[in-house]
């Protein structure tokens, strides 16, 4: 029996020759993630579980992205702990504020990432990284912990859905709109326990921005990892970025798949998740009737400079509706010179939008644009849990860099059609 | 191990959100977290959990965010075991990692009501329900597991290995 891509990296991280779904498996890690949330529970768990010292500083990364520039007092104090923390152990990939930016974000474009790697975080959007062929999945901070004492992890084998990409995104469709269809179509459990694996010739039409973005929301259909094939869009991605040698896996054609989805590029529209479930698919364009109060176009999923052109592509002469907080929050401060090299910074402020400093921000309902009682959003983060960006009787619609500019300009939601071309 | 209580029950996709809500996370405290445990899904489970000490729940409970402060403010509110259809991957980890008792049952997750009165053995990983007179069998967690959630999760479990 072959092995699907997944399979094939962790037999590899284990010292195996093969492995097959359900096998249990110690596997060597690569990179170790946490952030400043999650990062000071595993610093506690490190230091109770007796251990002194990391496995390897220089595959640690401590990013704190959550709650910084601190957003409170409680919250100074635990990125003061990591802090320390990183110092104390010489952690090559801590970032402080003003080089930092969201954590995966930051870290394909800083080629801290690559093919064949292993990799946790104590973040569930850490499976982003499958974008670039790696397996990474994420942990809770004990994980972490146990990761960052002794440079390994047990996991059991997954299963795998196959995913076919056939044809071609039509303008304005994005890789946001591949997965909240994709979530939509199989359920927000639809692949609990299994790997997404990425495939077709529908994947050459996506950039690495769109890939990264697909892999990022794996997690919202209950997926370990999602991860797609290391082709030459991506190769050109790591050259730029990646100088120590990886190693790339295909899946082998007699890998078994538990089950096949095959989305047809050519057919899919923009799509946006209703409250309060990511599953709760619908074409953007058939829910015209939403008024809306604010608009988010950021986060883990959606920060990246292609995300920032979509939106700009769309505000570029128009204005915000006069109802509606547009906010744009660049992943990185690498994003946010490239915002500004391109006039991008211009085209919001000139909207009537503000652009703030990288931060997870409102995305998990923690600073930078909380919603009162009754307020509806559009956002490009990933999720529209009940009181996930602040009150609980607030919502949230998720959707693309493009459909999330269009519904700022008016007022509901919106496609970029009823604005440009 | 046996946990003898009446049930809070819950639906399908209770997401980390509402057991914790994120405007939380600025503490690791597991006292404060429990104070504010499921408070967006349930105001009145702070009151509840003072004497129901089982959560049923239906499937994927636990969904969302990897933030160990959900089992942690779940585990600190005195729950004694959580029992679903099915956990969120992260979820069902990191409960067994902080020593936070779970039990995957569709058939109890279907059949047992609010309120009930239950009997759940851990170690045979038979569930009684007083009130209606069924009994469910769900799969026990496996020996080393069980030993990791007895000894209050994996940190304490590794700290005793090294000591032995």
């Amino acid at each position: 029996m072959g092995m699907t891509m997944t399979q094939k990296i962790l037999a590899r991280a284990a010292g195996v020759e093969s492995c097959r779904a359900g096998e249990l498996l110690m596997c060597r890690l690569d990179l170790v993630l946490g952030n400043d949330i999650t990062g000071p529970v595993a610093i506690n768990e490190f230091f109770k579980m007796g251990a002194t010292k990391v496995f390897d500083p220089a595959k640690i990364a401590l990013i704190p992205d959550h709650f910084v520039p601190n957003k409170d007092i409680k919250s100074a104090t635990m990125a003061k702990q990591m802090r320390d923390f990183a110092r104390a152990q010489q952690i090559v990939h801590y970032y402080e504020v003003g080089r930092v930016g969201i954590e995966h974000a930051l870290l394909p474009e800083q080629g801290i990432v690559a093919p064949g790697e292993v990799i946790i975080g104590a973040d569930s959007h850490t499976c982003t990284y499958g974008a670039v062929g790696a397996f990474s999945t994420g942990v809770g901070s004990t994980d972490m912990a146990v990761g960052m004492a002794t440079g390994e992890c047990w996991f059991k084998v997954p299963e795998a859905i196959k995913v076919v990409l056939t044809g071609k995104m039509k303008p304005w469709v994005s890789g946001k709109d591949v997965i909240l269809h994709l979530i939509g179509e199989i359920g927000v459990d639809g692949a609990l326990y299994q790997s997404l694996e990425f495939t077709g010739d529908g994947v050459a039409s996506i950039d690495m921005d769109g890939r990264l973005t697909i892999a990022n929301m794996a997690i919202e259909a209950g997926a370990k990892n999602g991860i797609f094939p290391v082709d030459d869009i991506c190769k050109a991605y790591l050259a730029e970025r990646v100088d120590r040698e990886w190693t790339a896996f295909e899946p082998d054609e007699d890998a078994e798949y538990v089950r096949t989805v095959t989305i047809n590029l050519d057919e899919l529209d923009m799509t946006v998740s209703l409250p309060h479930l990511p599953e709760n698919t619908k074409p953007a364009r058939e829910c015209a009737e939403l008024a809306i109060d604010q608009v988010v176009i950021g986060s883990c999923t959606n920060g990246r400079i292609s995300d920032m052109r979509a939106a700009a592509a769309v505000l570029k002469g128009q204005k915000v509706h006069d109802r509606v907080r547009c906010i744009v929050i660049p992943g990185t401060q690498q994003v946010v010179k490239d915002c500004l090299a391109e006039g991008l910074v211009d085209i919001f402020i000139d909207a009537g939008a503000i652009f703030t400093m990288p931060t997870c921000g409102p995305c998990l309902g923690g600073h930078c644009g909380i919603l009162a009682d009754g307020e509806r959003a559009v956002s490009t983060t990933n999720r529209n849990f009940v009181g996930r960006m602040g009150h609980t009787g607030s919502e949230v619609i998720l959707a693309s860099p493009a459909v999330a500019a269009a519904s700022a300009v008016m007022g509901r939601v919106a496609v970029p059609e009823e604005i440009v071309g | 191990m046996k946990v003898h209580s009446t049930v809070i029950k819950y639906g399908d996709h209770v997401d980390t959100d509402v057991i914790i809500p994120a405007r939380h996370l600025n503490t690791t405290d597991h006292a404060e977290l429990a104070s504010h445990c499921m408070e967006d899904l349930d105001k009145d489970f702070k009151k509840k959990s003072e004497t129901s000490k089982i959560i049923v729940a239906g499937r994927n409970f636990g969904c969302g965010s990897s933030r160990e402060h959900a089992p942690i403010a779940i585990k600190a509110s005195g729950i004694g075991v959580v029992i679903a259809d099915s956990f969120a991957r992260i979820f069902y980890r990191n409960a067994i990692d902080i020593g936070m008792p779970i039990i995957e049952c569709p058939a109890a997750s279907a059949a047992v009501s609010n309120g009930d009165e239950l009997i759940v053995d851990m170690d045979t990983g038979v569930i009684t329900d007083v009130t209606t007179g069924e009994e469910f069998k769900a799969a026990p967690l496996p020996p080393f597991i069980q030993e990791i959630v007895n000894c209050g999760g994996i940190a304490n479990y590794v700290r005793r290995k090294i000591e032995a």
